[in-house]
């Protein structure tokens, strides 16, 4: 395989969403432009371009503290998640005395759980209460992901590891885990967008009492039908959203490349 | 290590009525009786399904037979802790490279990596892998992944050595290459070998006896004693003695399978 061939469709793959976005934009500028669609149904891109600029301050702060709610929440539900995952690989009991109540957390919409975790929190500890309720929406695929990748590795191999009298643990570190980092990757794949979501979720429920993530700012504008601020807002959300896809779907293709089958290169 | 004091060594392991029928009701084995003696290279030969590998997790205590037991003949009566195992696939770990894969017994025991590279690099170099340290699984051919296995198998220098067809996906030449290789090390090592193979003249070629194994239930249908004395070598493999041997060989087969 030469370099042209490898560069090109790399590139392509770069280029033709971004010229499809610029067609779409510049669609949308023109449709509202020619229309006279007034800002309040649909504003031009230009002008939430310019509320992007004019407010953002006030932007930027709310999507930090959207961020940081996020980000903790996925790092708790990363450890949460595998911590109780390796506990349940070490003992059938405990996996069977828990393992429905992590499914009852799951199952349970985590709307209708926000205002009780508020109340009990207390609103003047409301990015705990956000934080909380982001981590029991994110930690469960990566609970799920990751019990099902222990167990997932080879026979042959366990039978090799207890010929060579290898201890619990060193059948956990050598060989459990190396298998389920596939799995892993997986649900943090998942579970990065869900805390999302769930932080998001759990700041439209908290209402004005949070009054400072980017979820809040949707709101609040939405009352005073700036819609242009609503769609920057919005804009800024699915760019952390994409984000976090990004970063983890890197982070899979940098562990994984050399040996999964998931993440290496075919050959032509 | 000639056939006069074969009869002389000691027992290793002794089966004695080993059956077993797995969870889904199919009978692997039904009552083998087999007495492995120290220093012993053992072939089994059998038709496929006849429970070749069933034996041999048996012997190395990876299953439990359903009747019937494995008697160790060690101090404690329990199996060897060293005991090197060539599974019929090969059984690597993925995520790891070459030489980890072959460090891997190595690990488990505790020993750095630093201090184990010369023995790790003598055992590819054992089996023509040298060059490929760094290389992952899916990297190599499927006879190559095969040595690999090998080569970690043999790392620690086990005095007993399971294995599984470890040469069935090698070709002829690297094969009888391997198989002189595994001979010189049994013969200066004094190992006991239990050898799985499908290849008759792969196990006149090797061995001191032959069990041959019929399916069906699988059990032990006879023994053949290659009473050849070593080294061998390619003349051993033009040697009438040789053919003699195949042909008992085979007829034991036969008789397994028109019974
Ligand atoms: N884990 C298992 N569960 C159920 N049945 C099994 C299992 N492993 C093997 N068997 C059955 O036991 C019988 C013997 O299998 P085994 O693998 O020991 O044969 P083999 O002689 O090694 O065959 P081959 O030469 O093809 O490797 C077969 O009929 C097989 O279907
Ligand atoms: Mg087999």
């Amino acid at each position: 395989m030469n370099g042209e061939d490898k560069a090109l469709p790399r590139a392509m793959r770069v280029v033709v969403p971004v010229l499809v976005g610029v067609v779409f934009i510049a669609i949308w500028e023109a449709l509202v432009r020619l229309g006279n669609v007034p800002p309040f149904v649909l504003p031009a891109p230009s002008a939430i371009w310019t509320s992007l600029v004019l407010n953002f301050g006030s932007l930027m702060a709310s999507l930090w503290v959207t961020l940081r709610v996020t980000l903790a929440a996925f790092l708790l539900a990363i450890v949460g998640g595998i911590g109780l995952a390796i506990l349940f690989s070490q003992s059938r009991r405990i996996e069977m005395a828990l393992f429905p109540y992590a499914v009852i957390l799951q199952v349970t919409p985590v709307v209708a759980i926000a205002p009780l975790i508020l109340i009990w929190v207390g609103y003047d500890r409301i990015e705990l209460a956000l934080l909380i309720l982001a981590w029991i929406v994110a930690f469960f695929p990566i609970l799920s992901n990751t019990t099902l990748g222990l167990r997932s590795a080879d026979h042959n191999l366990r039978d090799l590891f207890r010929l060579y009298g290898a201890g619990r643990w060193q059948v956990l570190t050598e060989l459990q885990l190396p298998s389920a980092l596939p799995y892993i990757l997986a649900g943090m794949k998942i579970s990065g967008g869900l805390a999302l979501i769930g932080a998001v979720v759990a700041e439209f429920v908290a209402g004005s009492g949070t009054g400072t993530g980017l979820a809040w700012r949707i709101v609040e504008a939405g009352y005073r039908l700036d819609i242009p601020r609503m769609f920057a807002a919005l804009f800024l959300l699915s760019g952390l959203g994409i984000a976090i896809f990004f970063s983890l779907t890197w982070a899979e293709h940098l562990l994984l490349r050399r040996w999964h089958e998931s993440a290496v290169r075919r050959e032509f | 290590m000639t056939e006069a004091d074969a009869p002389t060594r000691p027992p290793l392991v002794t089966l004695t009525g080993v059956a077993k029928t797995y969870g889904n009701g199919t009978v692997a084995l039904a009552g083998v009786d087999a007495t492995i003696k120290q220093g012993d290279f053992v072939s089994l030969v059998g038709p496929s399904g006849c429970g070749k590998s069933t034996l041999l997790r048996i012997v190395a205590g990876l299953i439990g037979p359903s009747a019937g037991d494995v008697r160790w003949h060690t101090t404690d009566g329990a199996r060897p802790a060293d005991v090197g195992f060539v599974f019929q696939d090969a059984t690597l770990m993925p995520w790891a490279s070459v030489l980890d894969n072959v460090f891997l017994p190595l690990k488990l025991r505790g020993i750095a990596r630093d201090k184990a590279r010369p023995q790790l690099m003598e055992a590819l170099a054992r089996v023509g892998l040298a060059d490929f340290a760094g290389a992952f699984p899916r990297e190599l051919s499927g006879g190559m992944k095969m040595r690999v296995s090998l080569a970690r198998a043999l790392v620690t220098q086990p005095p007993v050595l399971l294995m599984d067809e470890p040469f069935a996906a090698l070709d002829e030449f690297t094969r009888e290459k391997l198989d002189d290789d595994l001979l010189e090390l049994w013969r200066s090592q004094r190992w006991t070998v239990i050898f799985v193979t499908h290849s008759i003249y792969e196990s006149v070629y090797l061995s001191e006896r032959v069990l041959v194994m019929g399916a069906r239930p699988g059990r032990i249908l006879g023994e053949v004693v290659i009473d050849a004395p070593h080294p061998r070598g390619p003349a051993f493999r033009r040697s009438h003695d040789y053919v003699d041997h195949c042909a008992a060989v085979s007829a034991a087969l036969r008789e397994g399978v028109a019974t």
